[in-house]
């Protein structure tokens, strides 16, 4: 039956999405739940909360509010803390309760924002989508409210970048995807070694400055689907090109640099990617990558180019259109995914999938944050710079 | 210790305490801090309900709600090692909308059963906020799944933590669970239950010298290692609690099974503890222990305790046990610097505490831990203070610290003394705060 898991885990929310995307932007963050939400994603989903200060709580809604619609002590808590604690924006982020009860996210923040002089956002995700649709809307929506339409002008704080070069930003990097292991570091890298200047990685590790200058950038480099909506936001805004791909191992990152460079020049919106033809009709890949789909699709093109067998994505999150191959396939379920693992030679997963795993099939373990949270992260990979904790198992 | 991200808007963030502590001479009762916004501390120590209903043996849970929801319990169940015994059905949008609530979790329930490599002989079946707030029909849930597996003992939990301020809360409703699943048999005179810990009563609590001491037989769900073994705590004439949270469920099964439920409070008042086992006496229809050397070893601990500590601030919170104050007024009286209480709101228990702790230690400070400013107040540099319990160590950043949650199975004369060990125990030997803090479910792999 679909919805069920007998043994594999839970992927984040799209609640936590929202709070991990916006985690190092200054803001205040307010999932608008009972109980509970806060533990599970400072817990689970957020390896940066002991370490790094950021402005993440719960409304701590109780039967009543909900009952009697009183939205009024929402705004008046979330003002009281916001004059406090002087965020530099305020986002509210939906889940199971307020999506039964119609809560007006967009006419709460709008209300919020008229109240306490601070620009906010609401995010109506219900905790029923995987965390990157909230991040997802989380960056878009910050793309469209803070990044500057003249990036060239003004001053103090909004000048241009003292970059040399063209620039480009790096779209959906949170630790959800990439831990904290070092893989924001590598992209950057990358970056600078495909010959473009790093304008702004959204958003680990930039100031939220240098995110409003986003605009200037020649192109965008979008390594998981949680970039994909500030991406659409900023080639609407400014026309900005950009590449989907997650850039690891040396063949790849050779294909995404000039990937990157033809988007730059031509102004193209394109997918980075490796579909290896061969095997008969109906001849399923050897090999299987389970996971989110950018990264996974990047990881699975990365073996195919290095190693030459044929590989599937299973998608087990949200993911655009168009960026998944005819060999891949979007599963989100358990038993969407048990059909799919039959035949394969070799799975690569997290952890928390292997007992759904045929015994005769290779597992390689590829803990992830966004599955298995903190239990695996000292095994997490940076696999940008090199995918041999890959290959040298296959 | 933190370091800051991008820099805030229009001003500084505060992060001096002073601007939210209270002096309990001016505190109010029971909530001596404006509720609001709730920060959640990284101290991961207290158990939730997906650990506690793990106690019984051999069963299997089932939770069916929001993948938001869905997210904390399982990684509960697989840091745990239990996703064996762990599954799930994912409440969708679409669920919400089609009115066909129930039959999602009946199917659920019957696939995820289906799919056993083991039939479990009980499950529980979580339901959640949303379940309540469609008002579903648990009841046909109920009877609808025990028609089709006969062969299982079903029972009802809740994660719906929205019904917290109204009536039982999940925790409550949770350790009451834990008991629906016995049935009636004939009851012994000569056994007991201790109903509704999360840990093992110690062996060496005046609770465990009385029932054993006077020939009883001792249940208790930690010591239960098969689901055979958990039926027999039926046959208890008596159910004793003493876990706040747990009081409730004893008097369910007291209307249910038959036997007699008795509350004795959590307390380091030699009064109250003595008056608690004098009434436990009575009730059991046994001699009232001799407590003499155990009031004279207490004394001769705290003086031992107070030369090792000196006058090193102590600093307390709320996870430590069900009688923070309690605490800090026993420490208090001692000759201890107790400095802080790090507790939200105060339970009923605790008023009398509260109200000599005004009267006779007006200074005394206490401090939130879900306030939103408490984001700011954990000490950048260790602090050289002793901290009894996980948050009180973490936002005063020592590694000098009692780790120890709910009590921790402690009771009586033997719960202040061992409490006092281990203040000289964390006074002499720092332990790696940061890692065993962020541990979930303090002591759970060793219950299960």
């Amino acid at each position: 039956m679909k919805q069920t898991a007998r043994i594999i885990s839970t992927y984040s929310a799209d609640v936590f999405g929202v709070c991990s995307a916006l985690y190092e932007l200054g803001g205040m963050t307010v999932m608008h739940d009972a109980s509970g939400c806060n533990g599970t994603y400072s817990t689970h989903d957020e390896p940066r909360w002991y370490d790094m200060e950021s402005m993440v709580y719960i409304s701590a809604l109780t039967e009543m509010e909900a009952v009697m619609g009183d939205d009024e002590k929402l705004v008046n808590d979330i003002a009281a803390a916001a004059a406090d604690l002087h965020p530099r924006f305020i986002a509210i982020a939906g889940t199971p309760i307020p999506a039964m009860t119609g809560f007006d996210f967009e006419g709460a923040a709008a209300l919020i924002e008229q109240r306490t002089g601070i620009p906010a956002f609401g995010f109506a995700t219900t905790g029923m989508n995987t965390y990157v649709r909230g991040a997802s809307m989380a960056l878009e929506a910050w793309a469209r409210r803070f990044v500057r339409r003249d990036p060239q002008g003004g001053t103090g704080v909004a000048r241009s970048w003292d970059t040399e070069g063209p620039a480009a930003n790096i779209l959906g990097v949170t630790p959800i995807d990439f831990s904290t292991n070092g893989t924001d570091a590598s992209l950057r890298r990358f970056v600078e070694k495909a010959g473009f200047c790093v304008g702004s990685v959204w958003a680990m590790g930039s100031d939220p400055r240098e995110m409003e200058k986003a605009g200037e950038a020649k192109v965008n480099l979008v390594v998981s689907a949680a970039g994909l909506g500030a991406a659409a936001a900023l080639r609407e805004m400014f026309g900005t090109p950009y590449v989907i791909c997650f850039p690891c191992g040396e063949k790849m990152q050779n294909a995404a640099a000039a990937r990157l460079q033809e988007a730059a020049q031509k102004s193209t919106v394109s997918v980075c990617r490796s579909s290896l033809s061969g095997g008969k009709e109906g001849d399923v890949p050897p090999v299987a990558v389970i996971g989110e789909g950018v990264t996974s699709l990047g990881i699975a093109s990365a073996i195919e180019m290095e190693t030459g067998l044929r590989t599937s994505v299973l998608c087990a999150t949200e993911c655009g259109s168009g960026i998944l191959r005819d060999t891949d396939a979007v599963t989100p379920d358990e038993d969407d995914i048990i059909p799919q693992l039959k035949g394969r030679s070799v799975i690569i997963a997290d952890p928390l999938y292997r007992p759904i795993c045929p015994a005769e099939a290779k597992f390689i373990s590829l803990p992830s944050e966004a599955f298995s949270g903190r239990m695996f992260r000292s095994e997490i990979p940076d696999l940008v710079p090199d995918l041999g904790y890959i290959t040298e198992k296959l | 210790m933190l370091r800051r991200p991008g820099e805030p808007g229009s001003g500084s963030i505060m992060g001096r305490p002073e601007e939210i502590m209270t002096p309990i001479g001016k505190a109010s009762f029971p909530e001596p801090f404006r509720q609001g916004l709730e920060y959640s501390s990284p101290a991961r120590g207290p158990w939730n309900i997906a650990h506690t209903g793990m106690l019984i043996p051999e069963a299997h849970e089932i939770f069916i709600c929001a993948a938001s929801c869905l997210r904390g319990v399982v990684l509960s169940a697989a840091e745990m090692g239990t996703q064996e015994r762990f599954s799930t059905v994912a409440v969708r949008e679409k669920d919400l909308l089609d009115g066909d609530m129930e039959e999602l979790v009946i199917d659920g329930v019957t696939d995820i059963i289906e799919k056993l490599p083991v039939r479990p002989p009980a499950v529980l079946v979580y339901t959640s906020c949303v379940h309540h707030f469609t008002g579903c029909d648990l009841d046909m849930i109920q009877r609808r799944i025990s028609e089709r597996f006969p062969d299982i003992d079903f029972v009802d939990c809740y994660m719906n933590p929205i019904m917290r301020k109204s009536g039982l809360t999940p925790d409550q409703k949770m350790r009451a669970q834990l008991y629906a699943l016995l049935h009636k048999r004939p009851l012994r005179p000569d056994a007991a239950a201790i109903i509704g810990n999360d840990f093992p009563t110690d062996e060496a609590s005046d609770l465990m010298e009385l029932l054993k001491g006077n020939g009883l037989k001792v249940h208790e769900i930690t010591s239960c290692r098969t689901y055979e073994e958990y039926q027999e705590m039926a046959e208890s004439s008596y159910y004793i609690s003493y876990y706040p949270a747990a009081a409730a469920g004893g008097e369910i099964l007291e209307k249910r099974l038959g036997g007699k439920h008795f509350y004795l409070p959590f307390s380091f008042d030699g009064d109250e503890i003595e008056a608690g086992f004098a009434a436990l006496s009575s009730f059991l229809g046994v001699p009232m222990p001799d407590f003499s050397e155990k009031r004279a070893a207490v004394k001769h601990a705290l003086a031992q305790t107070l030369e090792t500590v000196g006058s090193t601030p102590v600093v307390i919170d709320y996870t430590f046990c069900p009688r923070p104050l309690g605490l800090a007024r026993f420490l208090l009286d001692a000759g201890f610097c107790v400095e802080r209480v790090y507790v939200d709101c105060i339970s009923g228990e605790e008023k009398r505490d509260f109200v000599y702790l005004q009267e006779n230690y007006p200074d005394l400070t206490l401090l939130p831990t879900i306030h939103p400013k408490m984001r700011f107040m954990a000490q950048e540099n260790p602090s050289r203070v002793l901290a009894i319990g996980q948050k009180a160590a973490f936002f005063m950043n020592t590694d000098h610290f009692v780790n120890v949650v709910e009590g921790g199975g402690m009771l009586g004369y033997e719960a202040a003394l061992r409490t006092l060990a281990l203040m000289r125990d964390a006074f002499l030997h720092p332990k790696e705060m940061k890692k065993l803090v962020q541990e979930k479910a303090l002591r759970c792999e060793g219950c299960l």
